[in-house]
């Protein structure tokens, strides 16, 4: 089945089963690789991108909900060589470990200052509810307070 | 120790090698080879030891410098979250005279002849390589010298050697311009290495080497590999333990959209797709029957693993704590605990899996491994194919903790290549993983103290069981247990390291499950630590003393016992150690000390409704030299946030032969919510070499969180996950 939408600011058409998860349609059909996959089950949040500006776990998120909505993976989060507010925050913070669910984590918060300008630490606890094995939550509570700074500073 | 020992080896059997479009090669040869980990005594491992490193084949490339001026460090440890590419960097930019940015850190594939003897593990990278990479860097400088003497007609004592450029007078050349041309260079005496003081880079906190990749979501990972003309799979793996694959009917699958081929191997059966959901589709369209050999549960392996059952290696004995912990057991002047911790799961967030081409007499494996050597022996040996012929390129790993150590999955991908003739992409599921890890085994520890008339530890023993860790794994000889004795993951942090106690035992009971268990962040060290610090902290409230005190009056008087007693001290002052419970948080303290790496927390803890929170931890190590302050603090965040994970929250179950759960969630993790929000990390330089980093300072938190519990509810918790319902 034919499906088009939006992905990181340029129009898509994609021919696939329609109950593909997003997921592999981005990884594997479109080559983009940021977005991970973690579980399968909408449990872990690696796999989160934007679809309409929501966060969305993509692990198990039909591609035919997608037709026609603007999606956005870390790869079209920044603007050209412009990181966004939370991965200039995520560099100053040093928060990486070994990365793999922090595409996941930068989508999940970029979406939540969106919505919450200057969250607070229940606001972090109750937005950000991905996993994270090495243990960055300590730093990633203070890149997010930082992110919220630059953006509020830039916007 | 052992580090100074591998000092005076140097760079023995050196030679420079030309490669064909390689500006210069840097090899190093049997060097590091001294000393392997098995010959090792038992006190040593557990003690703490810096094994020397063993990087086994040659020639292998460590560094290259191309005419376009590029500066490639070939790691031959793998970048798992530890930071270690941006230490490697750090030495090697310290000695070569550049910038760490100007320094590209790559994983060397195996057909680099950079292969890893042993593995990454053991908190090891840095320890091991602080000498030899310093050593190859210097001794590059100096080459680069002499043909920058060369081309710019002037004497060595000339040259300025300044960011990466080599100037006399006016003019001034690039590495990438001295290298340009040169086929013929000479080897120096290995230099002699900066002294601290005049380090630029070193014990300087920038930033990882690979930072901006991980922030803008390169395609870094083992699961990014994508190959041209790539086919996807997906293997059936067992959902009970102790199972045999026993048949397979694939009459439906085969059917099935996408599918090209059904490969039937003798330990495992694996469909290939166009795609990765139709593979998967297809695999569980499979009718898989399995055999049983025995029924399990969770009770019985928790029978199984008790203290008297199993083989018994005593690893600790000072004076005669057995029969004075007897006798004051008979007269009921004893502390005795009972611990247990559970099954714990790996759970790094990227599966296991790997990408395989077998084609025209060759294999190529790209994947995230702990162990390219294993996995290149593993590859050749199950396709018959000569070494030369293989090569294993290890890829960033999405988290480690010693669940790659075992790849399997890279031999079942390349057979299935080699069924099709194209490259084939496999990986786990979550379930698979989750039912098919390499899991830390259960445990039980029974410790015994007894108190003199002064309040000072007369006697302790800890006995614990435990399953396998060490043995097994392919990284040790099949002969080990022979050798050993004890299981030496089993064993980590099982001694006591309160040595001026005039009597000690240790005892090590070694069983054998039905299910894998292996080597998880940190071996024995989480469980035995809280174990014995637990039973410290309550040896302490019976003697009515200060548990710091306490622990600070039954250190030896050494080198070790000085390191340990100062992080300590320091620990207990920078948090303001009390044992009071002040509006209703109480402090817990314990000290650990790992591979030679002392290690001491302090938790603020509250109790709500039964729910213990963590709401600060004031951490100090002492790893000697922190070759990257930064992330050595990273480290050791990491490891208090995994160790209140696996202390408070994680373990699996097992029902009619079934590990459960297989999910996140219902497998319960630490979260944003529970990782405290004050973390104090203090690093003391008690030595002047960098010591291990990784796995230390995972000792301390379960004990400190079971002690501030105690202070507060007046209950010793002696199960993980800790549970107060």
């Amino acid at each position: 089945m034919k499906i088009s939408f939006n992905i990181n600011g340029s129009a898509q058409t994609v021919d696939v089963d329609e109950k593909t998860p997003l997921l592999w349609v981005v990884r594997d059909l479109l080559d983009l690789k940021g977005t991970k996959f973690g579980c399968g089950k909408a449990a872990c949040g690696a796999c989160t991108l934007h679809v309409d500006g929501e966060s969305v776990r993509s692990c198990s998120f039909p591609v035919k909900y997608a037709a026609g909505k603007d999606i956005t993976t870390i790869e079209g989060l920044s603007s050209g060589d412009a990181l966004h507010a939370v991965q200039q925050a995520w560099k100053e913070e040093i928060v990486p470990q070994c990365g793999y669910c922090q595409p996941g984590f930068m989508m999940a918060t970029a979406a939540m200052l969106d919505k919450i300008p200057n969250p607070t630490d229940e606001d972090i606890d109750n937005n950000i509810v991905n996993i994270c094995r090495c243990g960055t939550y300590y730093r990633m509570r203070k890149a997010i307070h930082r992110a919220a700074e630059i953006k509020n500073t830039n916007s | 120790m052992s580090a100074s020992k591998s000092k005076k080896k140097g760079l023995r059997r050196r030679k420079f090698l030309k490669y064909s479009g390689i500006g210069l090669g840097l090899i190093i040869g049997g060097g590091y080879l001294s000393r392997h980990m098995w010959r090792r005594s038992i006190f040593e491992i557990a003690e703490s030891a810096i094994v020397p490193y063993n990087g086994n084949l040659s020639p292998n490339i460590w560094f290259q410098i191309t005419p376009a001026n590029e500066i490639i460090l070939h790691s031959s440890k793998v970048e798992m979250g530890q930071g270690t590419f941006t230490g490697l960097a750090q030495l090697a930019a310290e000695e070569l005279e550049v910038e760490v940015e100007k320094i590209k850190v790559v994983h060397a594939d195996t057909a680099s002849g950079n292969i890893d003897g042993m593995s990454t593990g053991g908190s090891l990278s840095i320890a091991t390589l602080w000498q030899p990479v310093r050593e190859m860097a210097a001794t590059m400088r100096e080459m680069l010298k002499q043909k920058a003497a060369e081309k710019l007609g002037v004497g060595i004592a000339d040259l300025k050697v300044e960011n990466g450029v080599i100037s006399a007078g006016g003019n001034a050349l690039t590495y990438g311009e001295v290298v340009e041309g040169v086929t013929d260079w000479e080897f120096p005496d290995t230099p002699k290495l900066k002294e601290a003081k005049d380090f630029k880079y070193i014990g300087k906190p920038v930033a990882r080497v690979d930072l901006h990749d991980k922030v803008v979501g390169a395609p870094m990972f083992g699961i990014d590999v994508e190959v041209p003309d790539m086919l996807h799979a997906s293997v059936v793996r067992p959902e009970k333990i102790d199972a045999k694959l026993k048949s397979v009917d694939s009459s439906k699958a085969a059917s099935m959209p996408g599918v090209i081929k059904i490969v039937e191997e003798k330990d495992f059966v694996g469909v290939i797709a166009e795609t990765h959901v139709q593979a998967e589709n297809a695999r569980n369209a499979l009718k898989v029957e399995w055999e049983i050999n025995k029924s399990w549960d969770l009770a019985e392996v928790r029978a199984m693993t008790k203290v008297g059952n199993g083989k018994l290696t005593v690893i600790q004995k000072e004076g005669d704590a057995k029969s004075i912990l007897d006798d004051a057991e008979e007269e009921g002047s004893v502390v005795k605990l009972e611990f247990n911790t559970p099954i714990g799961a790996h759970a790094q967030i990227e599966p296991n899996g790997a990408t395989a081409l077998v084609k025209d007499g060759k294999a190529t494996v790209w994947l995230s491994t702990q162990v390219p050597l294993i996995t290149l022996n593993e590859v050749s040996d199950r396709l018959g194919m000569d070494k030369e012929n293989v090569n294993i390129i290890p890829k960033f790993l999405g988290g480690g903790f010693g669940r790659r150590l075992h790849t399997p999955n890279a031999v079942q991908a390349a057979l299935m290549s080699k069924a099709i003739g194209r490259p084939v992409k496999c990986f786990f599921d979550r379930k698979q993983e989750f039912q098919n890890d390499t899991f830390r085994p259960p445990t039980h520890h029974i410790v015994r103290g007894k108190l003199d008339a002064n309040g000072n530890i007369e006697a302790i023993g800890h006995d614990f069981s435990s399953g396998d860790v060490a043995f097994n794994s392919a990284l040790m000889p099949p002969i080990a247990g022979t050798i050993l004795g004890a299981d030496i993951g089993a064993i980590r942090g099982g001694a006591i390291q309160y040595r001026s106690i005039p009597n000690i035992r240790a005892e090590s009971w070694h069983v054998d499950l039905p299910f894998a268990t292996s080597w998880w962040r940190s071996l024995g060290l989480l469980a035995n630590t809280f174990a014995i610090e637990s039973s410290i902290d309550e040896l302490a409230i019976k003697a009515q003393k200060n548990p710091v005190d306490f622990r600070l009056s039954h250190i030896e008087d050494n080198e070790a016992g000085k390191r340990l007693r100062n992080v300590i001290k320091t620990c207990a002052e920078k948090a303001g150690y009390t044992d009071e419970v002040v509006n209703g948080r109480a402090m817990g303290f314990a000290a650990s000390t790992d591979a030679g790496s002392p290690c001491a927390q302090v938790v603020e803890v509250s109790v709500v409704d039964n729910q213990i929170k963590v709401h600060k931890v004031t951490a100090v190590l002492d790893c000697g030299i922190a070759v990257n302050p930064d992330q050595v603090r990273a480290q050791v965040e990491g490891c208090i946030i995994m160790g209140i994970s696996a202390s408070m929250f994680e373990q699996m179950d097992l029902k009619d032969n079934k590990l459960f759960p297989v999910i996140y969630g219902p497998y319960q993790m630490a979260m944003m919510r529970d990782a405290p929000k004050e973390i104090d990390v203090v690093l003391i330089e008690g030595a002047d070499f960098a010591g291990p980093v990784g796995e230390p300072p995972l000792g301390p938190i379960g004990a400190a969180i079971g002690n501030a519990v105690r202070r507060i509810t007046g209950k010793r918790l002696t199960d993980l996950p800790m549970s107060l319902a």
